[in-house]
């Protein structure tokens, strides 16, 4: 059983292990409602250019303490009732022309990559001559999408240093600042934050809701058991 | 009243009774099982679960190349309780298989595959080939990146058969590619065929067990010895002995069953695997193709076996032997005795060693051979260097080793003497 148990625990940290940029713990909370709706805001403004939510509508976004009104006022650019899912104009025949690839829809992206992907990608844009949109990403290298965010974060450059022939080591990554952004790193860390913590809430909206649930659950189970057990106590008593 | 209307159905139907009678109030079991008699009944928990949730994820789930995955993320989101239903059947899929591969460590245990029941056995392991049958093309539907390539690549096994192979495959698929055809036939088979065997097997096993009465950790005959007043001395009713018992058993369950699906659904990206949720894409082969954990023991046989004529059969027709062979467990195992309680050491050891290759075979599947790194030496033997795969490969040939040399090592064992009655505390 030890080993068993052993190779259990062991495989996560074979794929932590795994090559390429470190990702940094997202430190997101889906049940920070202002956090929520700061990622929605963000994520309309900056990110539905381009990237819809197609599984999730706005009526939803009401699970995170918006009012219809507020919804219909801020949020909605392209739609004319709440009901609608939230999808983008944009066609992905001419997408693909543009940046190589149709920007993926994003409704269950932070079930796929994972929140501290997320949180660590769109933190670690730089300032690229070589490639077609001039930037490239540390976590994503050669990745199709330009910075969005850029605006914010202002625009850095990124020095990679390879250990040097015949020495063990890692690869060490050194940012530097080309422009201010309008907000500062500390501010920047937190937009992203939101926005990813937006991204988990919509990647699985009931997520906020199964964990109480399942305490309440478990906690009928658990009377369950003592009574089931007493039962067959009681009955095994004769049994001899 | 209750035993007016009882009266008036058994006049009717005494069928009823003399079945239930049969099948639960007197049907004796011995009375020493233990832990790992939990997981038969567990199974058939498992399997009602499975059907119930299935029927309402069917109301709501659409088999369409361009509509499943919208549907899939439709029950979690839209549909009210969709997202407990769907969590459901995907934790009791991967829960099917922990309690089945359990019920069958049970019998390697305690002999249970041993004459008389050597039908109970293959019955069950036509179950097991049909349940892994009933995964493979359910794991199609939810129509993500590790669906549709999972797919591709066990169709893909099929078209290495020498001869008939490439048509098999086209005929599995009804395209060229893993399609919308296959998605439709994938979903028939998965919700009404197999279904259909599985229940049909499951009566089938129960019935054969119930003709030859069950085994018992000390595999002896509990009904052997009975008391002056013609009673079983070792044996009780299973009703309502057992099924008070096996209710306990199946709380637990139930709680270990509800903190997966409450807390951890994915389980790590072992139960649902985070590339399932990019939708399928036929023109974008995932880098890492990983079957799911129930799987991969015989993904990691079907890896180490190097290929032979630049054909992948080799692997292929060892991970079919490797499932196959337990066809063959009640006449390789030659034992006097049932139980591990009175085998002698080479059995116990082989067992265990059983055990700790399936595991790490296991593990190895779900990544990729790069895992261990590469030797750091060059030897011309050496087809290739990475470490996980030479690992895999003496893991599989201990697997096969393990029934191939059963015959002799269970003759040569040191048996203890079997007691007169089971063992009781």
């Amino acid at each position: 059983m030890k080993i068993v148990l052993a190779v259990v625990l062991a495989a996560p940290l074979a794929v932590l292990a795994a090559e390429g940029y470190r990702l940094d713990r997202s430190p997101h909370d889906p049940r920070d409602l202002v956090s929520l709706q700061s990622g929605a805001r963000t994520y309309m403004n900056y990110c539905l250019g381009c990237h819809s939510l197609q599984f999730m509508r706005y009526e939803g976004l009401k699970e995170i303490g918006l009012s219809e009104a507020q919804i219909k006022d801020n949020l909605m650019f392209t739609a004319e009732k709440v009901g609608e899912p939230i999808k983008i104009a944009f066609n992905a025949k001419e997408a693909k022309s543009w940046f190589g690839v149709a920007p993926p829809d994003l409704s269950v992206v932070a079930r796929s990559r994972g929140a501290d992907w997320l949180y660590t990608y769109l933190r670690s844009f730089y300032r690229d001559p070589k490639t077609v949109t001039g930037w490239n990403n540390a976590v994503f290298p050669n990745v199709g999408m330009p910075h969005a965010l850029w605006t914010l974060q202002g625009q850095r450059a990124l020095e990679v240093v390879e250990p040097k022939e015949g020495h063990e080591g890692p690869v060490q990554y050194k940012w530097s600042e080309v422009s201010k952004g309008t907000q500062t790193a500390a501010e920047y860390d937190a937009t992203v934050r939101d926005l990813v913590n937006f991204l988990v809430y919509v990647g699985e909206p009931s997520g906020v809701d199964r964990r109480p649930i399942g305490i309440v659950v478990l906690f009928a189970l658990v009377v369950l058991f003592v009574l089931t057990y007493l039962l067959k106590k009681e009955y095994w008593r004769d049994v001899k | 009243m209750a035993i007016a209307v009882w009266k008036w159905i058994d006049t009717r139907f005494p069928t009823l009774g003399s079945e239930w009678r049969k099948h639960a109030s007197e049907y004796y079991a011995p009375k020493n099982f233990n832990f790992w008699y939990f997981f038969g009944s567990l199974a058939l928990l498992v399997l009602g679960i499975q059907i119930l949730s299935g029927i309402f994820l069917t109301m709501n789930y659409k088999p369409d190349a361009n509509l499943a995955f919208g549907s899939v993320e439709y029950i979690m989101r839209d549909v009210p309780g969709g997202w407990i239903i769907r969590y459901i059947h995907s934790t009791g899929a991967s829960a099917f298989f922990i309690v089945v591969y359990l019920h069958m460590f049970r019998a390697l245990l305690y002999g249970s595959h041993k004459e008389p029941r050597e039908l109970v056995w293959i019955f069950g392991v036509l179950i097991y080939l049909t349940l892994m049958g009933e995964a493979f093309f359910g794991y199609l539907l939810p129509w993500g990146q590790m669906s549709y390539w999972g797919a591709q690549v066990i169709v893909n096994l099929f078209g290495t058969i020498p001869f008939i192979g490439p048509d098999l495959a086209l005929w599995i698929r009804g395209d060229y590619v893993v399609s919308d055809a296959t998605l439709n036939r994938f979903f028939a088979l998965h919700v009404i065929a197999l279904p259909l065997v599985l229940l049909g097997l499951v009566v089938a096993h129960l019935l054969a067990l119930h003709d030859v009465g069950s085994n018992n950790p000390d595999g002896i005959d509990a009904k052997k010895m009975k008391a002056s007043d013609g009673r079983y001395l070792d044996a009780i009713p299973f009703h309502p002995y057992y099924t008070v018992k096996d209710l306990v058993g199946s709380v637990v369950f139930i709680a270990i069953f509800c903190f997966v699906m409450f807390f951890v659904p994915e389980m790590g990206g072992y139960f649902l695997e985070y590339n399932n949720f990019i939708p399928a894409d036929p023109l974008k082969t995932p880098p890492h193709i990983a079957p799911v954990w129930y799987f991969t023991p015989y993904y990691s046989i079907l890896r180490a076996v190097p290929p032979l004529f630049h054909s992948q059969f080799p692997g292929v027709l060892a991970m079919g032997v490797a499932v196959l062979i337990l066809f063959f467990l009640p006449w390789l195992d030659r034992a006097p005795v049932k139980s591990i309680r009175y085998r002698g050491p080479l059995y116990k050891g082989w067992l265990a060693a059983f055990v700790v290759v399936f595991l790490i075979l296991g593990y190895l599947g779900t990544e990729p051979t790069t895992v261990w790194g590469q030797f750091g030496f060059d030897a011309f033997f050496l087809d290739t260097k990475e470490r996980a795969t030479w690992v895999a490969r003496l893991c599989s040939i201990v697997y096969f080793l393990f029934f191939f040399l059963m015959p002799w090592y269970t003759v040569r064992d040191k048996v203890k003497p079997l007691p007169e009655r089971v063992v009781w505390h």
